[in-house]
């Protein structure tokens, strides 16, 4: 068995308001920061898990995403992995 | 109507448990029975409540850890069976997560906790739920963070119709998709709402619209 780290990234829908990013792209301009012309909140998992092989660690993690980590009506995921 | 039994299910984190509890007895003279997450025997039950609070912490996302509970699991064959079913709040995001209902509820468009009373328009007669109140508006407190309700326009069709939108909000507080406060199942037997009905059973702490909703709980 070998070790994989995996990072999920969760996203919402580009269709799907994002209350929370225009407030912090609002606090942005604030800031002085400007030229910002999209900000857009999403979600990081990091896990640590074993398989046998790559493929093995997909089928765990996209069975995790579909079912758990994203709702796929409002968000999309995508993820990368490494061996360890 | 004593014999008739209404669950109401608690959850880590579910605060309105005892809110639906007191409304059903005290208010209704109807016999509830709480049944914990981590049982999955519904024996007994006529109609099940899931109700407000924050289960699970609302981790990940609202309802979105609650229906993997060995309830919501036996809960797939006692809709089947044809009984009826309430979300409230929570419990209304849980049935979403759980495919119960389409669409997802998310953060209001404000971003802040919304606690008041608004008025909605009774849309769907389905499942009689709403059978007194043919072609009127009721007034219930709402009370979340995360009530926004989406849906693409695909599902919005097929809740169309279907005439599966049971309550819109007459001046939209959280920017539903649509103006949508609860929607149904095609059956009918579930009902998700994201208002509180148990909120709105005694006259003088607010109405009793909510009391003819919890009412219908009960077939009669």
């Amino acid at each position: 068995m070998s070790q994989f780290l995996v990072k999920v990234f969760i996203r919402l829908r580009p269709s799907v308001l994002d209350p929370a990013g225009e407030a912090i792209k609002s606090a942005a301009n604030k800031l002085g920061v400007d030229g910002i012309n999209s900000l857009r909140i999403g979600k990081l998992i990091e896990t640590e898990l074993e398989a046998s092989h790559e493929n093995e660690v997909k089928e765990k993690i996209e069975l995790l995403c579909d079912r758990l980590f994203a709702n796929n009506v409002i968000e999309d995921y995508e993820y990368q992995l490494e061996k360890k | 109507m004593t014999s008739y039994t209404v669950g109401i299910v608690v959850f880590p984190g579910s605060n309105c448990d005892r809110d639906v509890s007191w409304a059903l007895e005290g208010c209704l003279d109807i016999k509830t029975k709480f049944i914990w997450h981590e049982s999955s025997d519904l024996s007994g039950i006529d109609s099940v409540v899931l109700p407000g609070g924050f289960s699970y912490g609302d981790y990940l996302r609202c309802g979105a850890v609650a229906r993997f509970s060995s309830l919501i699991n036996s809960l797939h064959d006692f809709v089947r069976t044809g009984r009826k079913v309430l979300g409230i709040c929570n419990g209304f995001q849980i049935l979403t997560e759980a495919g119960f209902l389409p669409g997802a509820l998310t953060n209001n468009k404000n971003l802040n906790f919304i606690c008041k009373d608004v008025e909605l328009k009774v849309h769907s007669q389905k499942g009689g739920w709403f059978k007194s109140f043919i072609d009127k508006n009721i007034t219930l407190p709402i009370a979340h963070g995360e009530g926004r309700y989406y849906c693409d326009d695909y599902t919005y069709k097929e809740l169309l119709d279907n005439d599966l939108i049971a309550l819109k909000y007459i001046d939209n507080p959280n920017g539903s998709t649509h103006e949508i406060a609860g929607i149904l199942n095609k059956e009918g037997n579930v009902l998700g709402l994201m208002p509180h009905p148990e909120r709105a059973c005694d006259k003088n702490i607010g109405g009793i619209d909510g009391e003819f909703i919890l009412r219908n709980l009960v077939k009669y």
